[in-house]
């Protein structure tokens, strides 16, 4: 009964994880919980070092948690295909990491993998989404980092996920473009009413961005709740 | 020279010996004085070396007095302690040993269990061991080179990896771009070998076959056996590791393993 009142589409439950080194145990995360509605974005703000990456790594499942679990739809996501649940919960990187080749064959891959193709006219409107409109066929070695940010964006956003994980997007950039990307990253968002969780050390771009602020210390959650309630006290 | 202070071949061959190893220490001496940290193991690798060689002189001497079988063993040995020393090139590869085992076997083990049931190597212990050390060894160059490129491109390209897998591409899907310029970078010396054949180096084997009488052409035809040998043991020990090495960089979630 529980489940069918979920509409979370996203909930983390005591997500936690500890590394076992030689020195011993190193813990990274330790009892993070939260819920995501559709369409809310999730600032996750903290220091260097705070938990902020392990955090959405695991939600993309790069890493694997030690303990606790992330529910997608009220399903525990290790229970569901991972490639299957990574097209469903995408991922931009702080740097872009494009693959070699045009811009439109980066856009093309995720589709791809999955054995789906776009068309041309596909490819173009991600790229007028973006912003990058004619630039397709232009070979990702010449784009500036900015550029190579929305491509990389276009081509998370290929996959249609529900839900979008932002690993600092705009902390690589100058400030323009900075700018730009975190305007274009709310309007796509905000337009397609996504879920997102965007991994942030920028205080004032968690007050812009997010309807829910999760702060991060030590690898503990130290708060979550509305931006105003966290930041503006 | 010093054919006039030594008398019986043996003690020719030790005299010679020493002398090209006083060389290569001055040399190894002379490159620590300039900065490389080679100078110390130098003597030790050498003596290594000449007692390993020794060794395996009196083994074949000893085998020539059995039959041809008695080499299956000695080269299963030979592939065992090849994938010892691959292993250690790559110890942050999880299961490197058994990876390098079974790639090894695939490459050098076929090759020469083919060549041998066609009849190109002949089934003699004279000809089947130092053949047969020759593949291995080069099969062993190969791999090691193979692997160590292989994780080279992996750490450098983490983030490329991570987001192809972030994409939901497949974990060998994600890997492919570096497994295939591993390969292409570990059969280099092997083509070049081969393309420089006659013209820039005649091989040991070539020279060793001329010189106790057999006919040079039939040498060069031999040694150009031999190196199509190695270049195919290599590119199939490779093309196994294409297969295998992914398996053990990725969990079974595909996730990128930590590689230190």
């Amino acid at each position: 009964m529980s489940n069918f009142m979920n509409t979370d589409v996203l909930q983390a439950v005591r997500l936690s994880r500890t590394l076992d080194l030689a020195s011993g145990p190193k813990c990274l995360l330790r009892d993070v919980s939260f819920r995501l509605e559709q369409g809310q974005i999730l600032a996750v703000l903290g220091p260097s070092g705070a938990g902020k990456s392990t955090l959405l790594r695991m939600l993309n499942r790069l890493d694997e948690p030690t303990d606790g679990t992330i529910l997608f739809h009220g399903k525990d996501y290790r229970e569901m295909d991972t490639r299957h649940l990574r097209r469903r919960i995408g991922m931009v990187m702080q740097h872009a990491y494009l693959f070699p080749g045009t811009s439109a064959e980066n856009v093309r891959y995720g589709p791809a993998q999955h054995g789906d193709g776009l068309a041309d006219t596909q490819v173009s409107e991600l790229m007028r989404h973006v912003g990058m409109a004619g630039y397709e066929d232009r070979d990702v070695a010449n784009l500036s980092g900015g550029e190579a940010q929305r491509v990389s964006i276009a081509r998370a956003l290929a996959n249609q996920p529900e839900v979008l994980l932002l690993d600092e997007p705009t902390s690589a950039l100058d400030d323009a473009s900075k700018q730009d990307i975190e305007r274009l990253l709310v309007s796509l968002v905000r337009e397609r009413n996504t879920t997102c969780v965007w991994v942030t050390h920028d205080v004032s771009q968690a007050k812009r961005v997010a309807d829910l602020v999760l702060k991060l210390e030590g690898g503990q959650a130290a708060g979550l709740g509305t931006p105003q309630e966290l930041l503006d006290a | 020279m010093l054919r006039l202070l030594f008398h019986t071949q043996v003690s020719l061959g030790l005299g010679q010996a020493a002398a090209v190893a006083v060389l290569a220490i001055l040399v190894a001496r002379f490159a620590a004085r300039r900065g490389a940290n080679i100078g110390k193991e130098i003597p030790l690798v050498l003596l290594r070396g000449l007692v390993q060689i020794l060794l395996v002189g009196l083994l074949i001497a000893a085998l020539l007095r059995g039959p041809w079988w008695t080499g299956i063993p000695v080269l299963a040995a030979m592939i065992f302690i090849a994938s010892t020393i691959v292993r250690r090139r790559v110890p942050e590869l999880p299961g490197a040993y058994t990876l390098s085992l079974l790639c090894m076997c695939a490459g050098a083990g076929g090759v020469l269990t083919v060549m041998t049931l066609l009849g190109i190597v002949e089934p003699k212990i004279i000809i089947l061991i130092p053949v047969g050390s020759m593949v291995i060894a080069q099969n062993m160059n190969i791999q090691s080179l193979f692997l160590n490129r292989f994780l080279g491109e992996v750490r450098s390209h983490r983030g490329e990896i991570e987001s192809a897998l972030a994409l939901g591409a497949a974990a060998d899907r994600a890997a492919e771009p570096y497994l295939r310029a591993s390969f292409h970078a570990s059969l280099i010396p092997a083509t070049d070998n081969l393309r420089s054949l006659g013209i820039v180096w005649i091989p040991g084997m070539m020279a060793g076959m001329v010189l106790s009488g057999s006919s040079p052409v039939y040498a060069a035809l031999y040694q150009f056996i031999i190196l199509g040998m190695i270049f195919t043991a290599g590119g199939i020990s490779c093309l196994t590791a294409t297969y295998l090495a992914p398996r053990r960089i990725f969990t079974p979630q595909q996730q990128l393993r930590p590689l230190s």
